[in-house]
């Protein structure tokens, strides 16, 4: 086991490599599932907060703007 | 026949596609993966022989050849996306595009990253000037100036249109890498990348050499499909699905 | 009008960010290219004399040779025409050995030994378990003894 480990002496370089290979691509896919799950609920605020008024009006909505005047 | 495709092609109808492909292509890349990782470590030599007796750090090509490629590969397509948005002038293809870039840009620096630990134990360095090293590490900075230049439009048509440029233009740095290896001589040449081809290296490492290659491309499109929907979700937030599909999946 | 001169310099920046990096990359890759000499071209004295500069060739098999400090190596350096003798103190990349190619970095001295300061070894592309290493060189054992005496006797190859 230890044998595994210490890939002959060279366990920095072959670990180094792989560990930051997989461990890169668990930060995305991390980085990937909250930046969906803030997107959602982002996206979700907004519409809540548009929909009385577009129901109302009927006009296009505006985007992004972030404090409605009530 | 046509029709069908003009209909994936708005982002409405993809959203859903990419949302189902998603669980399938993370499931593929898992299994290879694993399958490749097993075999590379367990199944293969742990030293080399011949005339390049590499030791055990010989198993960083399992991670730095795929890649490398996948760094050249998600090029292509960023590229082509890019050309295809200018062409066509679809809203997806600029999407698709930008959803590339971060991906693109992880390979690439690991490329450069698993080679430079590849590098030092072999060469004996862990950098240097190589043709291929040079052009590689350029990759780099289109990937990060494609996103740099996307983030410093607000404007996001404008952004798409100038990014695009970019990545067309840049796209001149693929076959250089994939061409930057050795002058014939290769004892004649500072180059320290060899020319490389599948019949010089054994079955038992190229076997797991490309279940790993097609592990990342596979793990390439669940991750560019996931940011694809994000990306998909905050542009169209004005249409009139994406409150259905919000009231769906926040619920869900 | 704020906002867009923001977003004009912001652009600006992020443009002359990747010229500058690809600039700097492309100037580093030229020098690197042009102080590279080949053994042949040392002896012709096309070489700086006094500037650091890059050698390479194949190690000439049998000229390595240990110094008693256990650090510094000697060896020779061919391109198959021509031969430079090399010093170096340190420690040899794993794959440096004799008939297999090397870049050095360094500078030649008055009495014609090329001192370096960094020695790269290459490799070729073949990536065989020792095994079948073994195997494929015994089936072509005549090519590299072929081999073998022509980087032993460099001058009489003219590649």
């Amino acid at each position: 086991m230890m044998e595994f480990f210490s890939q002959g002496g060279y366990a920095g370089y072959v670990w180094g490599a792989f560990g930051m290979t997989f461990g890169l691509l668990l930060i995305e896919v991390l980085q990937l599932r909250s930046s969906r799950k803030t997107t959602l609920t982002r996206i979700g605020r907004l519409l809540r907060l548009r929909a009385p008024r577009q129901a109302s009006t009927g006009a296009d909505p505006q985007r992004g703007t972030s404090g409605p005047t009530s | 026949m046509t029709i069908n495709w003009f209909k994936f092609a708005s982002p409405a109808a993809f959203y859903p596609i990419a949302g189902r492909l998603i669980p399938w292509f993370s499931r593929v890349a898992l299994a290879l993966v694993l399958i490749g990782l097993f075999w590379g470590f367990f199944l293969t030599a742990d030293q080399l022989g011949g005339s390049n007796p590499q030791k055990e750090y010989y198993r960083i090509i399992y991670v730095h050849v795929p890649a490398a490629w996948m760094s050249m590969w998600l090029y292509l397509v960023l590229a082509g996306w890019s050309a295809i948005g200018l062409v066509f002038n679809t809203r997806l293809s600029f999407m698709m595009a930008k959803a590339v870039a971060p991906t693109g840009a992880i390979f690439t620096f690991l490329a450069l990253w698993t080679g430079a630990l590849w590098g030092r134990p072999s060469w004996g360095t862990y950098w240097d000037w190589d043709p291929r090293l040079t052009s590689e590490l350029l990759l780099f900075f289109l990937y990060i100036g494609y996103i740099a230049l996307h983030s410093a439009i607000d404007d996001t048509r404008r952004a798409d249109r100038a990014a695009a440029l970019l990545a067309i233009v840049g796209l001149v740095m693929v076959p250089v890498i994939f061409l930057s290896i050795n002058c014939p001589d290769p004892n004649q040449c500072a180059a320290l990348h060899q020319r490389s081809d599948p019949g010089s290296i054994h079955l038992s490492i190229l076997i797991p050499m490309l279940t790993m290659t097609l592990g990342l491309w596979s793990y390439s499109f669940a991750a560019v499909f996931a940011r694809l929907r994000t990306i998909i979700l905050t542009r169209e937030s004005d249409n009139a699905w994406v409150r259905d599909v919000i009231a769906q999946e926040t619920t869900a | 009008m704020k906002a867009r001169q923001k977003r004009l310099v912001l652009v600006g920046l992020a443009l002359v960010g990747v010229a500058g990096a690809t600039t700097l990359a492309l100037s580093a890759l030229q020098s690197n290219i042009s102080y590279f000499f080949s053994p042949s071209q040392v002896m012709a004295s096309e070489h700086p004399t006094d500037a650091v500069f890059r050698v390479g060739g194949l190690v000439v098999k049998d000229t390595l040779a240990r110094q008693e400090d256990g650090l510094t190596v000697h060896f020779k350096v061919t391109d198959n025409a021509a031969v430079v003798p090399v010093s170096y103190t340190g420690i040899l990349p794993d794959l440096f050995s004799e008939g297999q190619g090397v870049v050095a970095k360094g500078r030649i001295g008055t009495d014609g030994v090329f001192y370096a300061e960094e020695v790269l070894a290459k490799h070729d592309e073949s990536y065989m378990p020792p095994e079948v290493a073994d195997t494929l060189q015994t089936a072509h054992v005549d090519g590299i003894v072929e081999q073998t005496t022509g980087t032993n006797t460099p001058r009489s190859m003219t590649q």
